[in-house]
C-alpha cells in the first residue's frame, strides 16, 4: 500500500480582520508559499481539495470564491466542508487511490467578515436549540462546567493552558495575538460565559492556510524533506448536547486509538515528540491530552501543572500557541498539520520543541462540543 | 490504480415537492435505510459516511455533525462535502476515492435536499460572489437562460427542440417509481407554460424537490462478495473551473468544463466515439435546453447537431444513446442528492435493477453533475472490472 | 422501566400535527466582505470617476473585469490596470419573469426586469447588469450599451442605474 507525505506548507499570518484582502486575496499567498515550500509551480499538481464553510464566508458554495487562486482552471477538484484537518484527509486518499501524484489542500475563513455568534448558532437544531440562542460559546462553556466538575479540574488549571500557549504565541511569526499574560491576567480577564473568561476564549482570525500531499513516489522524487503520514483516523459523536456526557471525549480516544495502531504506537506519551491540537478554549486542551492518552482520565489538570506539555516538558503540546494564540476557523486543524510538518523538519525556528522531533501529533475537531475528531501522526521515516 | 471500486447498494427517498412528514434527519435515514437493506447490510458493516448538501437551502451549519443519527455516521468517520448542484457527484467521487485509497472498505455516501424549507432561488443567489455577481444574479434559472439564449443564437436551436427534450424526460420520469414529477407533457403543453426568464418556460425547468439518495461503495474483493454484479467505477473527471458567473463562458454557446471533463473522460477509457461506446448517460441535466448543448460538449454530435439527434429517437429509451431513464433533473430536484441520483441510477442500470426504466445490455454508464458557474463532475461505471 | 411502543399504525399524522417551525425575518445574518484591493479599486473608478478599470494578466494578455489578482487558466498575479468601456456589447441576456427572495433584502424580487451580460469595449471578460425592458423588441444579442449612472454613488455596482441600448 502507498504512503503519503507532506511535501509543502504555506501559510499568511493570522490577523483579526484583513479587510483590504477577499478570500481569493487571502488564500493567493498561502498557495504561493506551499508551492515555494515544496520547488514546484502548479502544473505540478494533480489536484486540489479547498476546505471552506458556507456559513463563515456566507455564500452557499464558499469553494467557488478561491477556485481560480488555488490552480482550479482546467484541474480536477473538491471541497470538504468542515476543519481544514479532514480535507487534508480527503487530499491525502486522493493520491493514495492512484489518481494523483499530489493534491494540494487549502483551507482558509474570515471570521471578521460577520457575527461569529450567529454562525455559531446555525449549528444547532433548528428546532430545538437554536431558538435558544446557543452559539459555540456558550455550548463549549456548558462543555468547560460538566468537565471541571466531573474531574475536579480548577479554572486555574484552565488558566494554565492559556497563560502556556500565549506565550508559546509570541514566538509563532504567524499568530495573531501577542498576549504575554499571568496567570492573575487570565482569572482577572472578564467573564465571558461562565466558566470561560476572555483569556479562556480563543480569538476568531482571518487566516489561510495550504498544505501540499504527494505519494511516496513523488516524494522522494522531489527531494526536500517529505514528512510521512503515519497515520491518521477520525471519528464523530453524537449531536444533541445533551445525547452525550460532555465531560467525556470518546470520538477523540476512538480516533486515536486508531491513528496510534496505525502508526504502530503503543505508548503515546513516550512515542510523540511534540503535539499540536485544537484548543479552541483552554479547558479544551486538558480534555484533549486525556482523551489521546497523555495522562488519565481526568489528569489533565495535573499534567499542566506539572509543565510536561511546556515547550521543555517530555509532551510539549501546542508550541505554537495553538488556537487560543490564533484562530482561523475552519484553517485551524489544517494549520496544526503545518506547524506539526515544521517540527518534524526542525524548521520551527523558537518555536522547535529540540532538535530530534521524529513523530508530531497533529489534531483537528469539527462541530461544537468536539464532536467530531482527526488524528493525525506525522514522522520523520 | 491503488483499488477498485463499485457501487454494491443503492437507495432512494420517493422525492416530492414537499415532505412535511420528516425533517431533514429522518428525510436522510429513509434512504440510508433503503439502501442498507438493498444491499443486504447493516450500518456496522458501513466503514465511514460522506455526506452532502446545499447549506442555505436549509440553513443548517455543520450538516455532517448536525445528521449524525440519520445518517449512520455515529463513533464513524464522517466528512462533509459540499460544491452546491454537483454535490452529489462530487460526493461520488468522493466516496470512490476513499475506497480506492485503501483507507476504508465500505463507504455509505448520502446526497440530501428539503428544498421545501427555503426559497429556493434566493438561496441559489448567496452562492455567488456578493459584490459583483449576487445584486444582479436571479438563480439558477436566470443563470441557464442566458446560456440557452446564447446557445440559440448562434445555432438556431428553438424552443420546440428544447421542448422535446422535456418531453422526453418527463416521458421516463413516469417509468421511474422514484421520480417527483410524473405527468407526460406534450410540446405544446411546454410551450405554453409560463415563461420564467426568456427563453426558459416552468416545463422546461426542472422542480425544486425534497429527497435524498444513498450509496455504498465497497473495494474490489468484497464488493463482489456483496452484490452479484457491482457497478464499478472505471473513471472520473471533474472541472470546476470558474468562480465569477460573468467570466463563465456564457455567452460562447459552449460548455468549457463539460467538454474539457469529457475529454479527460475519454481518455481515462480510451474511447474516442462516446455515442457507440456508452451505453446510457444519466446527465444532470437542470432544464431542457442542456439536453440539447450539453451532448454536443460531451462529444455525442457536434456543435448544433444536439436537436437532430434528440428528434430522431436517439436519445429516448430504446435509442442508440438514452439519456435519463430516470426522467433525470427535471423531474426531480433535490439538489444536494441530484449529482448522486445520476450516480445512483447508472448503477442501477449496470446492476439490471432499473425496472421499467431499465437500457438493455448496459457495460458502460456515465453519470453527470452540474452546478456553481457552469461546473462539471463526470463519473463513467462499468459491468466489468476495470482493467 | 418499560417503554411503550407507539406504531405509526395506531396514531395517523395529520397535517394539523406536522408542525413547522419559522426562521425569516427574524433571522438576518449580517456581513462585512471584503471587496479586496483590486476590487476596491475597480469600485472607486466607479465612485469617483465614473469610469470601468479592469486588469491585464501578462501572460495570456486577457484583461478581466470584475478585476481580481489571479488569472485564473494562467495562475499568474496580474497588475497592469486596463480602463474599458464605458460603451459595451450584449452577449446574452435574458427577461427574468418570476418573482424571488432577494437574499440581500429579504423582500420579494419584482418582475418582470432586463439582467444582461455586457462586454465593455477592451475587455474579455462579462460584466452582469440591468437594462430596462420599455421595448423588448429591441434587445438583441451584440447590441450596444451603454451605463447610466446614479447620481449619488456609494462604491458598489449599483452606482450604476442600468445599461440603455446606445442610439446612434
Amino acid at each position: 500500500m502507498d504512503r503519503a507525505a507532506i511535501i509543502g506548507i504555506g501559510q499568511t499570518k493570522a490577523e483579526g480582520r484583513l479587510k483590504e484582502f477577499n478570500y481569493a486575496e487571502l488564500v493567493y499567498p498561502a498557495v504561493v508559499a506551499a508551492l515555494e515550500d515544496a520547488g514546484i509551480t502548479i502544473d505540478n499538481i494533480g489536484n486540489i481539495v479547498t476546505t471552506s464553510n458556507d456559513f463563515w464566508d456566507g455564500r452557499t458554495i464558499s469553494s467557488m470564491a478561491t477556485g481560480d487562486v488555488s490552480g482550479a482552471w482546467d484541474r480536477n477538484i473538491s471541497c470538504v466542508e468542515g476543519d481544514g484537518a479532514f480535507g487534508a484527509f480527503y487530499g491525502m486518499c486522493r493520491v493514495l487511490s492512484g489518481h494523483y501524484d499530489t493534491t494540494l489542500v487549502t483551507a482558509y475563513s474570515k471570521g471578521s467578515e460577520s457575527v461569529s455568534a450567529y454562525i455559531t448558532n446555525a449549528a444547532f437544531d433548528p428546532i430545538y436549540i437554536r431558538g435558544l440562542g446557543l452559539d459555540m460559546v456558550s455550548a463549549c462553556a456548558l462543555q468547560a462546567r460538566r468537565y471541571m466538575s466531573r474531574y475536579k479540574i480548577s479554572e486555574e488549571q484552565c488558566a494554565l493552558v492559556s497563560v502556556k500557549n500565549h506565550r508559546n504565541g509570541l514566538d509563532n511569526p504567524n499568530a495573531h495575538l501577542k498576549l504575554d499574560c499571568s496567570l492573575q491576567d487570565v482569572m482577572n480577564s472578564p467573564m465571558i460565559c461562565d466558566p470561560l473568561k476572555l483569556y479562556d476564549c480563543s480569538p476568531i482570525s482571518d487566516g489561510a492556510v495550504a498544505v501540499i500531499f504527494a505519494n511516496q513516489k513523488k516524494a522522494k522524487k522531489l527531494g526536500r524533506k517529505p514528512v510521512w503520514v503515519k497515520g491518521v483516523s477520525l471519528c464523530m459523536d453524537t449531536y444533541l448536547l445533551g445525547d452525550r456526557d460532555l465531560a467525556e471525549c470518546a470520538a477523540l480516544t476512538k480516533a486515536a486509538k486508531k491513528a496510534y495502531q496505525s502508526a504502530g504506537i503503543s505508548d503515546p506519551r513516550k512515542e510523540i515528540d511534540v503535539a499540536e491540537i485544537y484548543d479552541a478554549f483552554s479547558y479544551q486542551e486538558l480534555m484533549w491530552t486525556e482523551g489521546l492518552g497523555f495522562c488519565d482520565r481526568g489528569g489533565g489538570g495535573r499534567l499542566i501543572e506539572s509543565g510536561a506539555t511546556g515547550k521543555s516538558g517530555d509532551i510539549p503540546v501546542n508550541p505554537s500557541g495553538g488556537l487560543l494564540a490564533s484562530h482561523p476557523v475552519i484553517a485551524a486543524g489544517l494549520i496544526r498539520i503545518a506547524e506539526a510538518v515544521r517540527q518534524v523538519r526542525g524548521e520551527a525556528g523558537r518555536m522547535q520543541v529540540k532538535e530530534d522531533v521524529r513523530t508530531a501529533l497533529a489534531h483537528g475537531v469539527n462541530g461544537a462540543c468536539g464532536q467530531s475528531h482527526c488524528v493525525w501522526i506525522l514522522g520523520r521515516e | 490504480m491503488a483499488r477498485r471500486a463499485a457501487i454494491v447498494a443503492t437507495g432512494q427517498t420517493h422525492h416530492r415537492s414537499i415532505r412535511r412528514d420528516v425533517n431533514g434527519q429522518e428525510l436522510i435515514n429513509e434512504a440510508v435505510m433503503r439502501c442498507l437493506e438493498e444491499g443486504e447490510l447493516t450500518i456496522d458493516d458501513i466503514d465511514a459516511v460522506l455526506i452532502g448538501n446545499m447549506d442555505h437551502f436549509e440553513g443548517i451549519n455543520y450538516v455532517d455533525c448536525w445528521s449524525v443519527d440519520g445518517s449512520g455516521g455515529f463513533m464513524k468517520p464522517t466528512i462533509k462535502l459540499t460544491t452546491g448542484g454537483t454535490t452529489g457527484s462530487t460526493l461520488g467521487i468522493a466516496g470512490y476515492h476513499l475506497v480506492a485509497s485503501g483507507a476504508f472498505d465500505r463507504v455509505l455516501v448520502i446526497g440530501w435536499e428539503k428544498n421545501s424549507e427555503s426559497d429556493t432561488t434566493g438561496a441559489i443567489n448567496t452562492a455567488f460572489d456578493a459584490i459583483w455577481d449576487r445584486p444582479f444574479f436571479a438563480g439558477a434559472i436566470a443563470g441557464l437562460a442566458v446560456m440557452a439564449q446564447t446557445y440559440a443564437h448562434l445555432y438556431g436551436a428553438t424552443a420546440r427542440d428544447a421542448a422535446r427534450v422535456a418531453v422526453r424526460d418527463r416521458h421516463h420520469a413516469c417509468l421511474n417509481p422514484y421520480a417527483h414529477l410524473r405527468k407526460e407533457t406534450s410540446i405544446e403543453e411546454v410551450l405554453a407554460s409560463p415563461m420564467l426568464a426568456d427563453p426558459v418556460c416552468l416545463l422546461d425547468m426542472c422542480p425544486r424537490t425534497d429527497g435524498a439518495c444513498a450509496v455504498v461503495y465497497a473495494a474490489e474483493g468484497i464488493a463482489e462478495k456483496m452484490c452479484s454484479q457491482p457497478a464499478w467505477v472505471h473513471a472520473v473527471a471533474s472541472r470546476h473551473m470558474y468562480s465569477y458567473i460573468s467570466d463563465a463562458d456564457t455567452g460562447t454557446g459552449t460548455m468549457i468544463s463539460m467538454e474539457r471533463a469529457s475529454a479527460e473522460l475519454y481518455k481515462k477509457l480510451h474511447i474516442k466515439e462516446p455515442r457507440k461506446k456508452i451505453d446510457v448517460i444519466e446527465m444532470y441535466q437542470p432544464f431542457s435546453w442542456a439536453g440539447l448543448m450539453w451532448i454536443e460538449d460531451m462529444g455525442l454530435c457536434k456543435k448544433g447537431e444536439g436537436p437532430k439527434l434528440v428528434w430522431d429517437g436517439a436519445t429516448d429509451l430504446g435509442g442508440e444513446i438514452p439519456i435519463n431513464p430516470s426522467g433525470g433533473v427535471v423531474a426531480t430536484n433535490p439538489i444536494g442528492a441530484t449529482g448522486l441520483i445520476r450516480c445512483a441510477e447508472v448503477a442501477l442500470q449496470i446492476m439490471g435493477k432499473a425496472g421499467d426504466r431499465q437500457v438493455p445490455d448496459v457495460n458502460l454508464a456515465i453519470a453527470t453533475g452540474f452546478g456553481g458557474c457552469a461546473w462539471t463532475d463526470l463519473l463513467a461505471y462499468g459491468k466489468k472490472k476495470p482493467t | 422501566m418499560s417503554q411503550k411502543q407507539v406504531s405509526s399504525k395506531e396514531r395517523e399524522l395529520e397535517k394539523k400535527d406536522l408542525l413547522t417551525i419559522h426562521s425569516a425575518k427574524e433571522a438576518e445574518q449580517l456581513f462585512h466582505y471584503s471587496a479586496g484591493r483590486y476590487g476596491s479599486r475597480f469600485l472607486e473608478e466607479m465612485q469617483e470617476r465614473k469610469r470601468f478599470v479592469g486588469v491585464r494578466c501578462p501572460k495570456c494578455r486577457k484583461v478581466y473585469v470584475p478585476p481580481r489578482e489571479v488569472c485564473g487558466p494562467c495562475f499568474t498575479k496580474m497588475e497592469e490596470a486596463v480602463e474599458v468601456g464605458p460603451r459595451a456589447t450584449l452577449k446574452t441576456y435574458t427577461i427574468i419573469r418570476f418573482p424571488y427572495i432577494d437574499p440581500e433584502t429579504g423582500e420579494l424580487k419584482r418582475v418582470p426586469f432586463g439582467y444582461g451580460f455586457f462586454k465593455f469595449d477592451g475587455a474579455d471578460t462579462l460584466f452582469q447588469h440591468y437594462f430596462p425592458i420599455d421595448d423588448e423588441s429591441k434587445i438583441k444579442i451584440d447590441a450596444r450599451f451603454e451605463p447610466v449612472w446614479r447620481e449619488h454613488r456609494t462604491g458598489s455596482v449599483r452606482d450604476i442605474e442600468h445599461f440603455v441600448l446606445v442610439e446612434d
